[in-house]
């Protein structure tokens, strides 16, 4: 194999990974809000119950929740969910590890919308009640104070956390060949395993580090693009 | 008639008793100024007022019609108090200004806010006549606190004292009945709490109702028309400031309290009177 063939294979990998990262973003950052609403709520239940299940899923290796999400149907209800899902799209799409896909983005979206929950409730918590006073002075009503005032500069406050999340979730999507997903690191194993190549493996570690160039670059314009204004 | 007339204000954070039951009025025009130690209940007087905090017990009556009783206070929905709320502004000790807009977006959310929310403002034409209005009015507001030339500015690119001068001209934008401040000027360097009191007299001079919490016994002896001098939750003194600031007070622990924050100087404007 020519090092442009396996620079293509390798990218066939890459595209799972970036898609894996691109919905997984798309899911969680609005699922993170509600989350963090209940962990903020004055509900007392709603709020211990909200705090439990991020404790759980801060706490617990994203890898074995993968595993959990994916073999929890055939355990419990005799019935393998991702492996149907996976023979339907094969037969009726001709798309491979669909089922196995599935798995990994339920996984890796709850997961990753329990720690943007904290950064969010974080950076909520953080802004002055004199915010919410002068809006409420000022005759607004409650939502119009989160989305006139607040939202922008809790925004503001959290972009450098989850800059940080956000280029850790490139990395973490390695994690999907626990259940054998073909993504880039996956691929270039299969290429160890059949061709007897080392070096693509380590190769897979530029991929990653042009994307993630590519990130710090972009969020580093968001966090410029939010310094018009202080506080 | 009185403006604003508050009757048997009375609040409790928990076993505290922060309020001990207030009476206050205020005059059309008038200028009542609220002096007392920290913790007597100033704040949380102001807070009442603006309904950021419901009294236990009371009533409030504004221009002589009920506005507010404690009694049915729960049944209050939030549209209502929002309602009653715009009869009053606010200038906090903080400013409490919206970073992420400039100053004459700060004193143009509110009202555009309420424009959308209003139904008989659907209409384009209307609104664009609103909108126009109110860029004038802003204008204006902002003349008369001296700070036409920064509209543009972001609130982090000002000093406190421009800053608070944008937070009264915030609150003055809704056009509320009485203007109510919470040490407007504690929160700034000396030499900036002047710009401040200077554009608060001149609300004074121009007949703006107004409660002013503060420690400046200066602008308290001279410009306000009243003292409340508040004690341990409870009105302690209440009469033309004339009367607290000059020989003849009755009041022996008013007397003290002046004499203890103006370092034993009487401030200048009643010592003839
Ligand atoms: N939200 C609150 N919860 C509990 N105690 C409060 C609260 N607000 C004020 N207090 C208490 O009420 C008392 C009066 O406070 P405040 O109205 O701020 O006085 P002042 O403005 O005259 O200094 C203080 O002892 C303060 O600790
Ligand atoms: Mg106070």
């Amino acid at each position: 194999m020519s090092f442009l063939e396996i620079t293509a294979f390798l990218l066939r990998g890459f595209r799972i990974s970036l898609l894996i990262f691109a919905v997984t973003l798309a899911a969680a950052i609005p699922l993170g809000l509600p989350i963090a609403f209940c962990s903020m709520s004055r509900i007392k239940p709603v709020a211990a119950v909200s705090k439990v299940f991020v404790w759980i899923v801060r706490g617990v290796p994203l890898m074995l929740q993968i595993f959990i999400i994916y073999y929890v149907p055939g355990l419990v209800f005799h019935y393998q969910l991702f492996g149907d899902l996976d023979r339907y799209f094969l037969l009726n799409h001709g798309i491979e590890d669909a089922g196995r896909i599935i798995a990994v983005l339920i996984a890796f979206a709850v997961n990753y919308a329990c720690y943007f929950s904290e950064i969010y409730r974080g950076g909520i918590e953080s802004i002055s009640r004199g915010q919410y006073e002068a809006g409420q002075v000022l005759g607004m009503t409650k939502s119009q104070i989160f989305f006139r005032v607040i939202l922008l500069q809790v925004v503001k406050r959290i972009v450098p956390p989850m800059s940080n999340e956000i280029i850790t979730l490139i990395k973490d999507t390695a994690l999907a060949n626990c259940i054998m997903v073909a993504e880039i690191i996956k691929q270039a194993k299969d290429l160890a395993a059949t061709k007897a190549l080392i070096w693509p493996l380590f190769y897979t570690g530029a991929f990653y580090l042009a994307f993630v160039g590519l990130l710090t670059l972009l969020l580093g314009r968001l966090e410029k693009k939010l310094s018009y204004f202080s506080g | 008639m009185a403006l604003l007339e508050i009757r048997d204000f009375h609040k409790s954070f928990g076993k505290t008793e922060v309020l001990k039951g207030i009476d206050l009025t205020v005059g059309k025009g008038e200028t009542l100024a609220v002096i007392g130690s920290s913790g007597s209940g100033k704040t949380t007087l102001l807070r009442c007022l603006n309904f950021l905090v419901t009294p236990d017990r009371g009533r409030m009556y504004l221009d002589g019609k009920l506005l507010f009783d404690a009694g049915d206070a729960k049944k209050l929905k939030e549209d209502e108090l929002r309602e009653r709320r715009l009869h009053f502004g606010l200038v906090f000790q903080n400013f409490n200004l919206f970073p992420q807009y400039t100053v004459k977006e700060n004193l143009c959310l509110a009202p555009k806010l309420r424009m959308r929310e209003d139904p008989e403002m659907k209409d384009r034409a209307k609104r664009a006549a609103f909108l126009s209005e109110l860029d004038e009015k802003a204008e204006g507001l902002l003349r008369k606190v001296g700070l036409s030339d920064r509209g543009g500015a972001y609130p982090c690119e000002l000093s406190g004292g421009q800053q608070q001068r944008v937070a009264i001209a915030r609150a003055l934008a809704l056009s509320p009945d009485i203007l109510c401040f919470d040490e407007p000027t504690s929160a700034l360097d000396p030499e900036l709490t002047a710009e401040v009191l200077k554009v608060m007299r001149s609300l004074a001079a121009d007949r703006m109702t107004m409660i002013v919490v503060t420690h400046e016994m200066s602008f308290a002896a001279e410009a306000a028309d009243r003292i409340l001098f508040m004690d341990r939750g409870a009105v302690e003194f209440d009469g033309p400031s004339s009367a607290a600031f000059g020989p003849g007070c009755t009041s022996e622990r008013l007397r003290a309290f002046i004499g203890s924050v103006s370092g034993g100087e009487r401030p200048a404007g009643h010592e003839t009177a």
